[in-house]
């Protein structure tokens, strides 16, 4: 049985009756196809503000396309097909006038593997923001100083951030990969697996540094790793086959699933 | 035993290694035959004298350029007199005479049974001159102004190369007025010629700007007459010294100093003196122009224009090969149509370059340069200006020829470049657009110079299509120079590849060019590889710098 580290936890509240101020993010009857195969069907959740909320369940399950749809990665696939809404805000972010860009700006995400770019550590952090056209040096310095810190980077950078990105090891690119994401201040950070390419020193600094990040940012994060969920996430979803099995507080989730299916994925009768 | 030797993967290992190992034979073969032919051509040759007779004076005095063992029976079929000669084989001797304008031919036979004594005598001297080519002989006597100064004895060598220094220096002097000042002057009267056709076109001559013209045409030709005094003078100075040869047939020949170049007693010199001769000669044929209808002298216009031609070539071909490639890489849809076009594309490198070439002459030169020469420059018709070959036109025929190795290469980096940098890009908030210029095109840019480091070693070695759209001969001027606009694309050049056919096969003395063809190859081969060892440098700086996009 998975043990609930209840330390780093908010409160508990109730995933499916939130208060129209308290939720971040809405996702209403989303249906995905890729080409002819259906990949999500129906999902219907509320993601709360200020929170951390897990995606669980098994390999093809959907839950990294479902993290997809937040922030519209989905576009690049050319065969893929949504219908349903997400709300941000009260808006559709796949109304037909929505400026992609800055829907991602609002909408941060780190990916299973550390992605920076071939450019120092600086141009790293800033490069956010100079896509938004701030060249300010003053602003920038401070701006990398502030993701690097909120990162927990920026001991061990502070005095090499004109190096190449590429000089960090894997779990500090991942972590600047974080700061990078955070230093356009987006409001909702997506997290892709992302300590499944990383060493368990580093994997435990990026899970500490999630409950940090949940003070300033909703974060939802996609895992394999159901004790990673139970350590960091506040509310956890599971899906299964594209649905949405069950959605609720992660402690309640993981001692007392109201789903069969749910029981026997967490118990490991498969997955 | 032999089945295991088989299973074992040994033969196949000695298969592979061995085809390796014939290519790099061949590659290395090759270069190093055309390098030993080449450099040869620079050391400084023995000159021979072959005494026929011991009685009379019967001698013949040369450079051997080559010896081969021929039957006599081949002899006697050519209807050669071989009543003197035993055996079966005999060996013959090509031998340089040089001397010009005092013989048919600079080169001759030499049956080795007819020579009686073979001498390489130390006070021998070959004198390179302007005109007529070598000349061998021995040193008579210095001239000034018709009087003898020095006869024989030790000091006649200084005295002689004195006097040359001299001559040199003021021969240098006449060649630097006459393409300085004077090809100014002519080139701006020319310019005033067309000034005043251009405000007849349009009606604009008044008597005014009819005045003014005149004004400045009388100006540069009074500047004309002053230059052209000072050369004459200098030229006249120049010939103030003079020196008389014994030529192989004992009698005297006499020439001005003004035409000789250099003397080398190569009879006399010891190792040292021949590196620093060879090492010279080298020089001299890298930055000289050549002279004597290429025959003889350096090559340095033809080294600019290939040079100059190939960096025009790679400044038009990689922004429009990048640009092609990232349209068909990143916008075009993946349907069957951007299949078919870059199929086309792949297949444009395998159309034969000639057929270029005639492209590059019926659109370029007469549709494209044509209409330019109506729109901007009537005043010079029927004269064209860029209606006609030139260095611009073949760059452009060259870009086109080498487009395909470019965007194919272009698409490989693009390819080979992991989508989670694209997405990772994506996710800050970048739209396409900004991702290739910030991200994309960066990474791809080992892959982009890859792509030109081929473009530019097959744009460098390319001849064929060159010969239609702007390589000549022998080009009056550089595409570059001090009259503005500086650049001047419309002109015609020379290049390296063209020298060696013009030179090895075009030539009135094609066995007196050949040391030249294998110099002018290897110099060609040194000029691609220096070319390319530079993209490559770049290239892998490049890499380096974007290096570890493998996790």
């Amino acid at each position: 049985m998975i043990t609930v580290n209840t330390e780093n936890k908010l409160d508990k509240i109730d995933v499916n009756a939130l208060s129209e101020d308290e939720i971040a993010l809405s996702i209403r009857d989303l249906d995905l196809y890729y080409g002819e195969t259906q990949a999500l069907d129906g999902i219907n959740m509320d993601i709360p503000k200020g929170r951390v909320t897990a995606f669980i369940g098994p390999s093809g399950c959907g839950k990294s396309t479902l993290l997809r749809c937040i922030n519209r990665m989905n576009d690049l696939v050319d065969t893929c097909r949504v219908d349903g809404e997400i709300l941000l805000h009260g808006d559709n972010i796949y109304d037909r006038n929505v400026d992609v860009a800055a829907l991602r700006r609002k909408v941060g995400m780190v990916f299973q593997r550390p992605n920076p770019f071939p450019k120092s550590i600086y141009e790293n952090v800033v490069y956010g923001l100079r896509l938004m056209g701030v060249n300010d040096r003053r602003t920038l310095d401070e701006v990398v100083e502030r993701s690097l810190k909120g990162a927990a980077l920026w001991n061990e950078v502070k005095d090499r951030l004109k190096e190449s990105a590429f000089s960090l090891s894997g779990g500090q690119q991942q972590r600047l990969v974080i700061a990078r994401a955070i230093a356009i201040e987006p409001e909702v950070l997506l997290l892709d697996e992302p300590t499944s390419a990383l060493d368990p020193i580093s994997t435990l600094t990026i899970e500490e540094l999630i409950t940090e990040l949940k003070s300033q940012f909703t974060v939802v994060i996609v895992t394999h790793n159901m004790q990673q969920a139970a350590r960091v996430s506040d509310q956890t979803a599971f899906l299964y086959m594209g649905k949405l099995i069950e959605y609720t507080d992660t402690n309640s989730l993981f001692t007392t699933p109201s789903m069969k299916q749910t029981e026997d994925y967490i118990t490991g009768r498969y997955g | 035993m032999m089945n295991n030797w088989f299973k074992s993967g040994s033969p196949w290992i000695w298969m592979t290694a061995g085809s390796v190992s014939v290519a790099l034979i061949a590659v290395l073969g090759l270069v190093a035959l055309i390098a030993w032919r080449g450099l040869s051509f620079f050391w400084p040759a023995d000159i021979y004298e072959f005494h026929f007779s011991d009685t009379e004076r019967q001698t013949i005095i040369g450079e051997i350029y080559e010896r081969e063992r021929i039957p006599v029976t081949r002899l006697s079929d050519a209807g050669v007199d071989i009543s003197q000669i035993d055996g079966e084989f005999v060996t013959r001797y090509l031998v340089k005479i040089g001397n010009r304008e005092l013989v048919p031919l600079d080169f001759t036979w030499v049956l080795e049974p007819n020579v009686v004594r073979l001498e390489t005598p130390k006070d021998l001297v070959v004198l390179e001159r302007s005109r007529n080519g070598n000349f061998y002989g021995y040193l008579h006597d210095v001239l000034e102004n018709g009087e003898s100064v020095v006869t024989g004895g030790a000091d006649i060598k200084v005295e002689l190369r004195k006097r040359m220094e001299r001559a040199l220096e003021l021969r240098n002097e006449a060649e630097s007025i006459s393409k300085g000042p004077i090809a100014r002057i002519n080139y701006e009267l020319e310019q005033l010629r067309l000034d005043r056709r251009r405000l007849e076109l349009n009606n604009s001559y008044t008597e005014a700007a009819e005045a003014e013209i005149q004004a400045q045409e009388e100006a540069l030709r009074a500047e004309y007459r002053e230059v052209e005094q000072t050369l004459f003078a200098v030229r006249a100075e120049s010939e103030r010294d003079g020196v008389i040869m014994i030529d192989m047939r004992g009698e005297e020949v006499r020439m001005s100093m003004n035409m000789v170049l250099d003397a080398t007693w190569s009879n006399d010199m010891n190792i040292l003196q021949k590196w620093g001769y060879f090492f010279s000669q080298i020089g001299k044929f890298l930055t000289e122009d050549p002279r004597e209808s290429n025959t003889e002298g350096g090559v340095f216009p033809a080294i600019f224009g290939t040079v100059f031609m190939v960096l025009l070539m790679s400044v038009i071909v990689t922004p429009f090969g990048v640009i092609a490639a990232i349209y068909l890489h990143e916008y075009a849809g993946k349907n069957s149509i951007t299949k078919l076009i870059r199929i086309a594309v792949i297949n444009l490198a395998g159309v034969p370059s000639i057929v270029y070439g005639v492209f590059g002459l019926g659109f370029f030169v007469y549709m494209v340069g044509g209409t330019l020469d109506q729109i901007f420059y009537p005043e010079s018709l029927p004269n064209p200006t860029f209606g006609t070959p030139g260095v611009l036109w073949s760059a452009l025929t060259l870009a086109i020829l080498t487009l395909p190795v470019v965007i194919v290469s272009t698409e490989e980096g693009l390819s080979r470049i992991p989508s989670a940098v694209r997405e990772g890009s994506l996710a800050l908030g970048a739209t396409k657009a900004e991702t290739i210029w910030r991200i994309i095109l960066p990474m791809a840019s080992p892959a982009i110079m890859t792509g030109l480091i081929l473009a530019v070693a097959r744009a460098a070695g390319e001849v064929a299509p060159l010969m239609l759209v702007g390589v000549v001969k022998s080009a009056p001027a550089l595409p570059v120079d001090g009259n503005f606009p500086f650049l001047h694309l419309d002109r015609k050049f020379m290049h390296l590849g063209f020298h060696i056919y013009d030179v090895g096969f075009q030539s009135p003395n094609v066995e007196a060019a050949r040391p030249l063809v294998y110099a002018t190859s290897f110099l060609l081969i040194t000029v691609i590889v220096g070319l390319n060892l530079t993209a490559i440098g770049v290239r892998n700086r490049l890499r380096e710098k974007f290096r570890a996009l493998e996790h």
